[in-house]
């Protein structure tokens, strides 16, 4: 990590988004983690994509559980707030806020053993609630907080920083989400930033559970030969079934491809997402087809990226609960106590 | 004679469809106006099983659980010999005579009437014929008891409106059991109802249901929680009421959120997310649950989220006996979590006290910003209690503690999230959402310095930890104050209880006196203690503390927080799963007090 801080400056001439803001007005404190970190690379993309989307930061709620990848909500959008919970159990934080008031963007970062391990319940759940939420998980197969132990997304015989071989079966926490019912499912790199800015600005506007995993190497506890999580691993077998391109509301969508090969989807805000199908067989409004393909690609020890899975059909939660429609947090008083006359009656009741 | 004066006791089959049988009976006594106390003793199962209703009636209003059964109704074989056996001499036994019964008893009252026999002649469907035996002795009880059978018809009428097919057999059913019983015995018998004005304007409730509806008048919008006995009717009263009371008219709409979490970690942390967003959340949970929440009541705690929880304790450890009652959760509740921590916690004496302090926790979690747990128990939760009606004041605002919206945040100089600005040990916080550029935070259980950053420096966290002390200090004069069963002390001695054994007090005090024993009394209502509470037992040279668990544990809270001389406080304890009764509180009391007596101090501890 560097120790140095950031000077609060910048240049006179940054480019600005629709809100007057620069890119600094997205960042957040000075990473700590290691040098060369995957992680600092998703932070950078969501700070790109909230700045693309034109997002107000106060709007943006970041939630996050314990480990490594959950530090990193203080490293970007400074002026939202932010909420590291406990290890595992960011879902189900997410989950209240989000019933409390569903007019704020939440972006949950969570990590591997946060989520395939001790949050494995709660992440499940809340996949099957459908919050409406990005939940990114910067994966890297490692315990790296507490220096190395293998994760349960770790590929069956990758090998350990020691030489030891992982025995167990890898957790697909994509094929997961999309089993468990995720409306927007993608798999990205953190070496790979063009592929994930869009991918997030896609999920951000997504109106439901929005999963993004993120293949994000260890640069100190698993990075070496042998991994599969290594950046030279994931680099030379990362096989892109979809390439997305996020199209605002406002902008016309001008470049043509070859009929058959792309797909347009219209998300709930009126942006569009458009899908490039690298592998022609690939399709990713089929869950069964989907994952198939996922785990066909994962025999072959290949890592299928790209925008996997991506339903707009579907209600989220707080349609799924008919709720009214303005955010629970913000009825007044005079609608939420009934008064002493129906307790009068209710007295009565009990006579 | 035995005129509105006594104990008795239903022995059913578990899923028979009893139930609805012996509350007719409870309810019909309370509407002739005679106070009672019905007791459903249940195991932890759905068919098959022994269960018990027990209905005390008394006229004085005693109401606390009483050894002795003075009618037991046995339609139970499993449990027959048990349920004989419990019956005081000169007892009534009412049983179905369809069977040929061994009665081992000869100074008890038979009185046998057909059940099975008189339904099967009169209905055809078997169920039918399984649920009509309970309401046909009711019928018979009608007769015997000398109950208004007016008052009767006229719940069933009540019970089925809307179902008008049911009233008919029901009444019918009814009339089986009173008619034979007017035929066969000398009715009624000395054992009676006389219709009464004790009850007075008085309800009969659950304090489970009270606690859901205090949570839907406290503006509560928020219920995660996970389905456990005792406090799953919590959860689920609360959803009726806001069914009732909180469904937008014109759209159908919810302004409410129940949601069942995966488990009661998740319950609590949904909890905590949307109180983080300024909604009023809270959940329901029982001994298990609490131990499963204790690691998020830490990141409450120290990241000052407020948090209501509700807890039905009941007879622990572990599993333990889920259907059954204690008040062994206090030292769990108390310092839920690792580290240094300490929780609020309010204690409820009956169902209209725990709707005035389920709407009092929102408004202590939100001023303190910290959990609140309202320590309820199975007996208050899951049974029907006579009890004052609720009331609100409507002039009352919530207190939604110390918020700054986005004018407020203008004119603050660098907002610090954990900043003791009045010097109350209490901070300043901000919902999401509420201002550009100013106000947010993280919230973390990470160490933090005084703008929620993040910090390893251990004199910040001293200083943190000192504040939240504070803050613990503070919650003193806002808590409940004890309540005091005299104006001026009248003894050396005093009596200190808390919850449920509430109900058994004034029948204790009674039992005492005529041993010639007086006792001040004390009841405690919160934790931590006011300086009333310290102040009450400095005044008495010794005090008694009433408790239903095994080790004394709110005498250790005592001891331990207002560091009082152990052997100042006796402890009286109860814990084998049914409400202590007066009569074992004031045998320990009075056994003591012999025991001690005995030795050179007497003096200290004779009544005056």
């Amino acid at each position: 990590m560097s120790y140095l801080a950031k000077p609060k400056f910048h240049h006179p001439n940054l480019p600005r988004n629709d809100l007057g803001l620069t890119r600094r007005d997205y960042e957040g404190s000075m990473s700590t983690l290691c040098a060369g970190c995957g992680h600092d690379s998703v932070s950078a993309a969501i700070v790109e994509a909230c700045f693309e989307l034109n997002l107000p930061a106060h709007k943006v709620a970041k939630m996050s559980g314990i480990g490594c990848s959950s530090k990193t909500p203080t490293y970007f959008l400074s002026k939202s707030h932010g909420f590291n919970s406990v290890h595992g159990r960011m879902p189900s934080i997410a989950t209240g806020a989000n019933v409390a008031n569903n007019e704020l963007k939440y972006i949950g970062v969570s990590g591997d053993g946060d989520t395939a391990s001790i949050g494995f319940g709660q992440f499940a759940h809340a996949v099957r609630r459908q919050v409406d939420m990005l939940y990114i998980v910067e994966n890297n197969g490692t315990y790296g907080l507490t220096k190395g132990q293998f994760s349960a997304t770790n590929d069956r015989e990758s090998v350990g920083r020691k030489g030891q071989e992982n025995a167990f079966e890898c957790i697909d926490l994509a094929a997961m989400a999309i089993q468990l019912g995720a409306s927007f499912v993608g798999r990205g790199f953190s070496g790979d930033k063009d592929q994930l800015v869009p991918m997030i600005k896609a999920a951000i506007s997504h109106k439901g559970f929005a999963f993004i995993d993120v293949i994000s190497p260890c640069v100190t506890f698993n990075n070496h030969v042998g991994s599969t999580k290594s950046f030279e691993f994931v680099r030379d077998n990362e096989h892109t079934v979809t390439a997305t391109d996020y199209v605002p509301t406002k902008e016309e969508i001008k470049i043509e491809y070859e009929t058959g090969t792309t797909i347009d989807v219209m998300l709930h805000d009126d942006s569009h997402v458009r899908l490039r199908k690298l592998d022609a067989d690939y399709n990713p409004s089929d869950a069964t087809a989907a994952m198939q393909h996922i785990m066909r690609y994962q025999e072959q020890g290949e890592i299928a990226t790209g925008l996997l899975y991506l339903n707009v059909n579907d209600t989220e939660l707080k349609e799924k609960m008919h709720l009214v429609d303005a955010p629970l947090n913000a009825l007044p008083f005079s609608q939420l106590c009934p008064g002493a006359d129906d307790l009068e009656k209710i007295n009565n009741s009990l006579r | 004679m035995k005129i509105n004066d006594f104990v008795i006791k239903f022995a059913n089959v578990n899923g028979s469809g009893s139930a609805s049988a012996n509350s007719l009976f409870a309810k019909a006594v309370f509407r002739m106006g005679v106070p009672v106390a019905p007791k459903n003793i249940f195991p932890s199962n759905i068919q098959g099983l022994p269960t018990w209703f027990e209905v005390r009636v008394n006229g004085n209003g005693f109401l606390g659980r009483r050894e002795g059964i003075d009618v037991m109704v046995a339609m139970n074989p499993q449990s027959w010999a048990d349920d004989l056996a419990s019956i005081v001499p000169g007892g009534y036994l009412l049983y179905d005579s369809t069977f040929i019964r061994e009665i081992e008893r000869d100074d008890i009252k038979t009185i046998g009437v057909p059940l099975t026999k008189l339904c099967n002649e009169r209905f055809t469907v078997p169920r039918e014929r399984q649920l009509f035996k309970n309401v046909a002795y009711v019928g018979a009880l009608t007769a015997l008891l000398d109950m208004d059978f007016e008052v009767v018809k006229g719940m069933v009428s009540e019970q089925f409106k809307g179902k008008e097919k049911l009233i008919e057999p029901n009444i019918d059913a009814l009339e089986l059991g009173r008619q034979y019983s007017l035929q066969h015995f000398d009715c009624p018998l000395d054992v009676r109802v006389q219709a009464s004005d004790a009850v007075g304007d008085q309800i009969l409730m659950e304090g489970n249901a009270a606690v859901g509806l205090g949570c839907v008048y406290a503006g509560a919008t928020v219920a995660a929680w996970y389905p456990i006995t005792p406090s799953t009717s919590v959860a689920e009263a609360f959803d009726m009421y806001c069914h009732k009371l909180r469904v937008d008219k014109e759209t159908g709409k919810k302004k409410f959120a129940v949601i069942q979490a995966e488990d009661e970690l998740a319950a609590i942390g949904m909890v905590i997310g949307a109180n983080w967003n300024g909604a009023r959340a809270f959940t329901a949970t029982s001994g298990p649950g609490i131990s499963l929440m204790s690691e998020f009541l830490g990141l409450a705690y120290f990241a000052e989220v407020p948090v209501v929880l509700v807890n039905i304790q009941r007879g622990g450890p572990s599993t333990g006996m889920p259907t059954r009652t204690q008040q062994s959760d206090i030292t769990a509740c108390a310092y839920a979590s690792h580290g240094d921590t300490k929780h609020v916690l309010l204690f409820p004496s009956n169902p209209s006290e725990a709707f005035d302090f389920a709407m009092e926790s929102f408004d202590l979690a939100e001023r303190l910003q910290t959990p609140i747990i309202l320590m309820s128990d199975l007996d208050l939760g899951m049974n029907e209690w006579t009890t004052r009606p609720l009331k609100i004041d409507e002039t009352k605002e919530w207190d939604r503690g110390k918020v700054l919206d986005a004018e407020e945040l203008d004119n603050v100089e660098k907002f610090g999230r954990y900043l003791d600005v009045d010097g109350d040990g209490i901070p300043y916080r901000t919902y999401p959402g509420t201002h550009p550029d100013k106000g947010a935070f993280f919230t973390r259980g990470t160490s933090h310095n005084e703008y929620a950053g993040y910090t390893e420096d251990g004199s910040v966290n001293v200083r943190v930890m000192e504040r939240l002390l504070k803050k613990f200090n503070t919650a003193k004069t806002l808590v409940p104050e004890p309540v005091f069963g005299q104006s001026t002390q009248s003894s050396t001695m005093g009596l200190v209880y808390f919850g449920t054994t509430d109900i058994a007090i004034p029948e204790t005090m009674n039992l005492l006196k005529s041993k010639g024993i007086q006792l001040d009394t004390m009841r405690i209502r919160a934790f931590p203690f006011c300086e009333d509470v310290v102040n009450f037992i400095n005044d008495h040279e010794q005090v008694f503390l009433v408790e239903q668990n095994r080790d004394g544990q709110m005498r250790s809270l005592l001891i331990t927080e207002c560091e009082i001389d152990p052997a100042k406080i006796v402890p009286i304890l109860n814990y084998d799963g049914f409400p202590i009764t007066a009569t074992c509180i004031a045998d320990m009391v009075s056994n003591l007090l012999g025991k001690q007596m005995s030795g050179a101090d007497a003096g200290n501890f004779a009544a005056e």
